[in-house]
């Protein structure tokens, strides 16, 4: 009886040990594995994108807004001196601006000199059909177009690099 | 030109019910009913149905179209489920480890019922087996003067 009370404190002890290691915003992604969910819309230049037309090349897609500050405004560089360094291999790089006001995003594709293409997904279906829950958040798709990885927060070369040379070294199967 | 009008009437019967079949009314309580279980994305304990974020109401959107297609709200939930994890849930479903959720509410209630009702039982059986109480240090004389001191105010 004595030592009933202090044991009962333990399952709830080892509860709380368990949660506080855990990181909170670190969501695990049901889709990483699964096929990329196809989308086609158009680039802000006008021209028509489909993921589908990316099969056989590895993608980088990047989901962004003008609003996402600093994460976005890190990263943006970082997206086109890699897009700029990969693109000859087979890589190519699609940013997603979602939530946004056309002028700004505009804008911030010009502030950063953003070479690769970019489009807005206005309804949310994207993001949704991505489980984006905030930006920016990166999905890496191999060749097949299976997502295999995914990125919460500002990118950095090392990731883009570790991520992008992996699926490159695939075979397409 | 009886026939011909005939034909026409069957015409507009054909479209009008080929476009009700395309897309099913849906009442706004069943949008709001399958949004109160989701939660807004970028919100902090908020639901769909109560957040005015601009994802909130796309995500609203996205429900009304998908059951306007014909889906249940068990399918639509399912969509969301399937590209957001389990997380996308406001009250966890109950099997596996979240049940624990659940129950650990429940079994704390009850072990703290139990944990009274004993040591209640312990309390009153020890001051029950302890007979009159007997002060200590209070001898016969200092309870005779308590007596009278207190027998002499007014």
């Amino acid at each position: 009886m004595r030592w009933l009370i202090p044991l009962s404190a333990v399952p709830v002890l080892a509860l709380l040990a368990y949660g506080f290691r855990v990181n909170p915003r670190d969501i695990p992604s049901p889709l990483v594995g699964r096929p990329a969910a196809a989308f086609s819309l158009q680039t802000f230049e006008g021209a028509p994108l489909a993921l589908e037309a990316q099969h056989g090349r590895v993608v980088v897609l990047n989901f962004w807004a003008s609003w996402c500050h600093p994460a976005c405004y890190d990263e943006a560089p970082v997206l086109e001196r890699n897009w700029r360094a990969y693109r000859g291999r087979g890589v190519v790089v699609i940013g997603v601006d979602i939530q946004d006001k056309l002028e700004a995003a505009q804008k911030f594709m010009r502030d950063f000199s953003l070479s690769f293409p970019n489009v807005q997904d206005t309804t949310g279906q994207v993001s949704v059909d991505y489980g984006v829950y905030g930006v920016p958040e990166t999905f890496f798709i191999d060749r097949r177009g299976r997502i295999r990885a995914k990125h919460v927060g500002a990118l950095t070369d090392e990731v883009f690099r570790v991520n992008v040379e992996r699926l490159l070294s695939e075979t397409t199967g | 030109m009886r026939t011909r009008a005939s034909v026409l009437g069957l015409a507009l019967v054909v479209v009008a019910a080929g476009a009700a079949a395309e897309t099913r009314r849906v009442a706004e309580q069943q949008v709001q009913d399958v949004a109160a279980q989701l939660r807004c994305v970028v919100c902090q304990n908020l639901s769909v149905a109560d957040s005015p974020s601009e994802t909130a109401t796309q995500m609203r959107t996205i429900v009304r179209e998908r059951l306007e297609a014909g889906e249940t709200p068990e399918q639509v939930t399912r969509y969301f489920v399937d590209r957001y994890g389990e997380w996308i849930l406001l009250s966890p479903p109950r099997h596996g480890f979240n049940l624990l959720v659940w129950a650990a509410p429940a079994a704390a209630v009850v072990a703290g019922f139990t944990l009274v009702g004993l040591l209640l039982a312990r309390w009153t059986r020890r001051r029950a087996s302890a007979g009159p109480v007997v002060p200590s240090g209070v001898d016969a004389a200092m309870r005779e003067r308590i007596r009278r001191e207190t027998e002499m105010e007014p």
